[in-house]
């Protein structure tokens, strides 16, 4: 599927790591040790030892069951997170990504992946989403028109953009505090 | 009244645009209809049994004669001359072609009206008291915070796809005529000790399958803080509420399941995250959006107006209006005048666009240009003086506006059932109608008095027969259309859920069983005890017996 990215279809340097099932008797270990490598939650508990010896990156996969209050405390062993949609009705993983970006301070890679509508990506990425594993053929231009259509938005949220309405002008003042 | 901005008015106008651009995607082929499905719900469009129908809000009820002419000429140009008000504040058209919604959805936006988040897994539009700005008993205005509101939810990028519909109503009143207490989450408006104004919460309300009266999660919310309290309620449900299940979704299986006291600790600790941040309403930003709703400037005028008592005195017909129709309003000299949209036969309301108009007129020659729409789907022109009633009257009189039935029985909120509707076990609309017709004694329903009947098509509970004094609920039996009978609802601050009377009635017997039930209470009644006070006396049985009597 393809990954996007600043608004560009990249190649995903990225791979997942087999399920047992699908690779008999693979571990971690035996994985090209430099490859950038995304882990489910169950295998980062089972390999955590064997994960944390590799030269390359790590990201974590979680389930829209798992919320990411479970493993705040190793947030600093992961360059990337991706939160599934498993049906684009599933909203749990926006606020998710919230709580990520907005109260425990992940700075890496925010991914969303699974069922994902390109009317859904303007609600993702003012929730923190940077990169999107979106279906169909031309994902760059159903990401411009997407973030174009709609300009206005009443929100405050963590990715800094001034809201209109109400909360406009004490987001503004509280954002310039902070600059202080 | 609330004026758009610069970016509200960009806001609904993008909106238009987007939905244009799906519409035609739809119309050449590129989006499947289980592809369009989402988006087209977002924008307020549901296919129905006949047709597409379009739900449009009337945020917390309010509309100018502008507004209401525009929704006439609607009514018009995309459906057969009618629009239905609904029990939320909104209107809906029954027969829209497709193609055209996004015309129609233009014209709306020309006037600061839209249809978005009026249907859909989102927080839907925000409702209030239907008296707003004009009671004597409101401590301040809930559409000053409706709106607020309805900014801080239109396209929430966190909150647009939770597990269920979420539905919010204030009031501003501590008589509650927004059915706090039956609401996802409810906002009381309160006067602490100290002479604050705040808000009262209430979570976890709802009629549908499953009943439940909200219960209070906190007693008193500072103004200030009203968002980000919201946003902590919002974010639990949005993690925590079921989605494996659509009829445990709602957010009362959440407080039912997780418990009132443990939902509440999970609010408040996410609360104390977003306290005082970026959500804190600024004192001027209330101050702001509170100027829009300043009362209009009322004139000094005399309690009692002597062209109006003559007239009450003189006219039989007009006074027995005056009495079911008009209540008191805050300022001397003038009322609040409700339109009844319950004629005798007809369709709860159901407006035609000439009576849409004839309203709007109304409102801009004796309201101050204002028009409520009331969740018992009547109309209501807000401030009215005494004097100008009688032409008030006259003019409601020619246009079938003037039944003089407001909170009596031939009131019923009935949703639109077997007719119009996909989920529907049996017909409502009819069921209405025939009582109504059996009631048509306008006098004997005076004699009755208060009495709420609500008339719902499926457990869904759309039509609210859960909070009627009286509630029918359509049943299927082999195929056959039933009604079931439930005694003792209410939905103000009485409130309480209906008791199940006994076995359901055939669609030949249901009036029947009403006349029944309304005979036992007068013969019960004592002085001018209102039906639940009765029934919470006598109990059920008394009722039962009459009912069961012949079987």
């Amino acid at each position: 599927m393809p990954l996007l990215k600043d608004g560009q279809v990249v190649d995903d340097p990225w791979a997942n790591l087999p399920e047992p099932s699908e690779a008999e008797g693979q571990s971690a270990g035996e994985t090209a040790i430099d490859v950038d490598l995304i882990v489910t939650l169950e295998q980062w508990r089972n390999g955590r030892e064997a994960l944390l010896k590799r030269n390359g990156r790590l990201g974590l996969r979680l389930r829209s069951d798992q919320p990411p209050a479970e493993i705040v405390d190793d947030l600093e062993h992961f360059d990337l997170i991706a939160l599934e949609f498993p049906k684009f009705s599933d909203g749990r993983a926006y606020s998710y990504a919230r709580l990520l970006r907005e109260r425990h301070g992940f700075k890496g890679e925010l991914r969303a992946v699974g069922n994902i509508l390109r009317d859904q990506l303007f609600f993702m990425l003012r929730c923190g989403f940077d990169s999107f594993e979106i279906a169909g053929q031309d994902a760059t231009t159903a990401w411009r028109e997407a973030i174009a259509e709609m300009g206005v938005w009443y929100q405050p949220t963590g990715d800094g953009r001034l809201p209109s309405g109400v909360l406009g002008g004490a987001f503004g003042r509280s954002r310039a505090v902070a600059a202080e | 009244m609330y004026r758009y901005d610069e970016f509200d008015l960009a806001f609904v106008q993008q909106r238009v645009a987007q939905f244009r651009g799906q519409v035609e995607r739809r119309l050449a082929g590129e989006l499947s209809e289980d592809e369009f499905k989402p988006l087209r719900l977002m924008n307020g469009l549901y296919l129905q049994l006949h047709a597409y129908m379009l739900r449009v809000a009337v945020p917390y009820g309010t509309l100018s004669s502008k507004q209401m002419r525009r929704l006439a000429r609607i009514a018009r140009d995309y459906d057969h001359g009618y629009g239905h008000f609904t029990t939320r504040q909104n209107i809906q058209y029954n027969w829209p072609k497709l193609a055209e919604v996004p015309d129609l959805l233009a014209e709306l936006a020309e006037v600061e009206m839209h249809a978005i988040q009026t249907s859909g897994n989102c927080i839907r539009n925000v409702t209030a008291d239907h008296f707003a700005g004009a009671s004597a008993d409101e401590i301040e205005d809930p559409r000053i915070y409706a709106e607020i509101i309805r900014q801080w939810s239109s396209l929430h990028p966190e909150f647009s796809f939770l597990p269920r519909k979420f539905k919010i109503a204030v009031t501003g009143a501590p008589n509650d005529r927004a059915a706090v207490r039956f609401h996802d989450i409810g906002l009381q408006i309160r006067r602490n000790e100290a002479g604050d104004v705040g808000f009262e919460v209430i979570v976890g309300g709802g009629q549908g399958r499953t009943p439940v009266i909200g219960v209070t999660i906190r007693k008193f919310l500072p103004k200030a803080h009203l968002l980000s309290y919201l946003e902590a309620i919002l974010r639990v449900y949005n993690q925590l509420g079921r989605r494996d299940n659509l009829y445990k979704a709602r957010i009362k299986i959440l407080v039912q399941q997780t418990g009132a006291e443990v939902f509440t600790r999970l609010v408040d600790e996410e609360w104390a995250e977003l306290k005082d941040g970026a959500l804190t309403l600024p004192a001027e930003e209330i101050e702001r959006i509170e100027t829009y709703f300043a009362p209009p400037a009322f004139e000094t005028l005399p309690a009692n107006s002597p062209a109006f008592e003559a007239r009450r005195f003189e006219d039989r017909d007009f006074a027995r209006w005056v009495r079911s129709n008009v209540s008191a309003h805050k300022a001397d000299g003038y009322a609040i005048v409700s339109i009844s949209l319950k004629p005798e036969g007809g369709a709860p309301g159901d407006a035609t666009a000439e009576q849409m108009e004839v309203v709007a007129d109304l409102a801009e020659a004796y309201s101050f240009d204002e028009i409520l729409i009331s969740h018992e789907q009547n109309l209501v022109l807000p401030h009215v003086k005494l004097s100008d009633l009688p032409a008030v009257w006259d003019k409601l009189v020619q246009h079938e506006l003037a039944t003089p039935n407001i909170g009596l029985v031939s009131d019923m909120i009935a949703c639109p059932g077997l007719d119009y509707c996909n989920l529907a076990n049996a017909r409502s609309i009819p069921v209405a109608q025939r009582i109504s017709q059996r009631f048509s004694d306008l006098n004997r329903q005076h004699e009755i008095g208060d009495l709420k009947i609500k008339i719902s098509g499926c457990i869904n509970a759309c039509g609210h027969h859960h909070v009627g004094h009286i509630g029918i609920l359509g049943v299927d039996k082999k195929g056959e259309e039933f009604y079931q009978i439930t005694l003792g609802g209410s939905a103000d601050e009485n409130a309480a859920i209906g008791k199940i009377v006994g076995p359901a009635f055939s669609y030949d017997a249901v009036v029947d069983a009403i006349d029944s039930i309304v005979d036992t209470y007068l013969g019960l009644r004592q002085d001018n005890e209102k039906f639940n006070d009765t029934y919470a006396r006598v109990g059920i049985t008394p009722f039962k017996e009459k009912l069961y009597a012949a079987a």
